[in-house]
């Protein structure tokens, strides 16, 4: 158990390393959702990502919806996009963003055409990349050509005992091994933020995340709510944990002994000659936060639950481990990996991280994780404020 | 490795609250600190779930409370050793309008 076999992925165009071959019919907007969805089923294969937003946005909030749009395109799990947009100008802004890549990317606008024209000529262009793309073959990868990423949801008082902890081992191992990583949830870092500060690798890293950490709390703190039932969910309330306090100290246990090498913004992606762990800027709600990981360029996410989040991501492989025995006996459909027996003392530490590496390498080289499986698909964009 | 498994965990010794393993009836119980790995026992006043909380001593209101050798939260209202800990009795010290 947990020695490496060999790793298999698709070196991209720019020389990520993806570990799914998608082509994706991505749409601009809302309104462009109908169409995506008919070329996804006229080219079986291909899959439509839907979402919500995408107009009359402006400012920062828009600049997010772009990088949250490239950032999916240029994700080295996707081997080719297709782009459907209302109008021409920001459909080719997205287009152009995922093609200076190098990979296939085709932008289609409907007005002037409608839905039946472009899903026609959509329609050829995508037969013809997933033909080309189902012809890229497996190459030898390493963890340091990869990037993983981890949150946690509907955690409970087991997932700072035991998945969260498992999810550190596979984080140092991945770190070590000259791999990248991304962690998040600013919210939920409250209480115990002075303990990322603290890893953080430099001055200027530690003043950016101090800087970052504060801003979002200033928003959440303005409102003056009452956040119980929020954050904490119910969800973590229903599993025992009381307070935000709690709830971040078992979050922070997933994060590994290793430094915090740098400071990334919702979506942006890390520079490739610097390995190690990042701090996203993110929401702490699971479909959000793992939309914007995978548009930095995370292709394998690592998600310990407690009472049994079923989230998945269209693009990345969302594995799920759990530590609350009911949880993995009552939702087996959900759960990759059960570690409720470090909890029982029935092995240590090592030996739940070696598990967890299994199952990471089994799912780098091709295994289906239980959220593809079941059809998880959240793709959900973080919006910063109303729209124009 | 294998030990019997313990009925309740502490993250640190130290901490002044445990976390039930399974669904505890109250009485006497066996437990054991994850970081130093004491082994200890404890006296539980009230049923309670898998996943929750009961206090290893006395708290009055406004005493913190202890997990993972960090303080984690306040007690609203006196806690006697041996008690069910949750909203009811415990809450953020960061974030005051966060309430039961």
């Amino acid at each position: 158990m947990g020695s490496k076999p060999r790793l298999m992925g698709y070196r991209r165009e720019n020389g990520t390393m993806g570990i799914r071959n998608h082509v994706i019919i991505l749409p601009l907007d809302d309104l462009s959702n109908a169409a995506a969805e008919a070329v996804a089923k006229v080219i079986p294969g291909t899959l439509a990502l839907p979402h919500a937003f995408g107009r009359l946005q402006f400012g920062e909030d828009l600049q997010l919806t772009f990088d949250t749009l490239i950032g999916t395109g240029v994700n080295a799990n996707v081997a080719a996009v297709v782009v459907i947009g209302i109008e021409p100008k920001w459909t080719q802004r997205v287009a152009d963003g995922i093609a200076k890549t190098g990979k296939p990317v085709a932008a289609f606008s409907i007005e002037g055409k409608g839905d039946l024209q472009v899903i026609q000529e959509a329609s050829r262009v995508a037969a013809m990349f997933l033909q080309d793309a189902s012809g890229l073959v497996r190459t030898e990868a390493e963890m340091g050509d990869m990037i993983m990423s981890i949150k946690c949801g509907e955690s409970d008082t087991t997932s700072g005992l035991g998945s969260c902890p498992t999810t550190s081992q596979a984080v140092d191992r991945w770190v070590e091994a000259g791999g990248t990583v991304f962690f998040g949830e600013t919210s939920e870092l409250t209480g115990g933020e002075h303990l990322i500060a603290e890893r953080c690798i430099d001055a200027a890293t530690r003043d950016l995340f101090q800087l970052t950490y504060d801003n979002y709390i200033k928003v959440i703190e303005a409102t003056g709510a009452n956040l119980l039932g929020s954050q904490p969910t119910q969800g973590n309330i229903a599993g025992g944990l009381t307070t935000i306090e709690e709830k971040a100290l078992g979050n922070i246990a997933k994060t590994g002994s290793v430094p915090v090498v740098g400071v990334l913004k919702p979506a942006e992606m890390p520079s490739a000659s610097k390995p190690g762990l990042y701090f996203m800027d993110s929401s702490s709600a699971a479909a959000e936060c793992v939309t914007l990981m995978a548009a930095g360029g995370a292709v394998i996410h690592l998600f310990p639950t407690g009472q049994g989040n079923v989230i998945g991501n269209p693009i990345v492989p969302v594995l799920k481990l759990t530590a609350n025995i009911k949880t993995a006996k009552s939702m087996t459909e959900h759960i990759d990996l059960d570690v409720s027996g470090l909890l029982r003392y029935e092995y240590d530490l090592t030996k739940a991280g070696d598990m967890m590496m299994d199952v990471i390498y089994d799912t780098v080289n091709g295994r289906l994780c239980k959220a593809e499986v079941m059809g998880h698909r959240e793709f959900t964009f973080t919006k910063l404020y109303i729209s124009a | 490795m294998a030990i019997t498994p313990p009925q309740f965990l502490l993250h640190h010794d130290g901490d002044n609250v445990a976390v039930a393993m399974t669904d505890l009836q109250p009485g006497t119980l066996q437990g054991r600190s994850v970081k130093e790995g004491t082994e200890s026992t404890a006296v539980l006043n009230h049923a309670i779930p898998l996943g929750h909380k009961f206090a290893l001593a006395d708290l009055a209101e406004g005493d913190s409370i202890i997990k993972y050798g960090i303080k984690v939260g306040l007690a609203s209202a006196a806690i006697k050793k041996g008690d069910y800990i949750h909203t009811h009795n415990m809450r953020s010290y960061r974030w005051e309008a966060s309430r039961a």
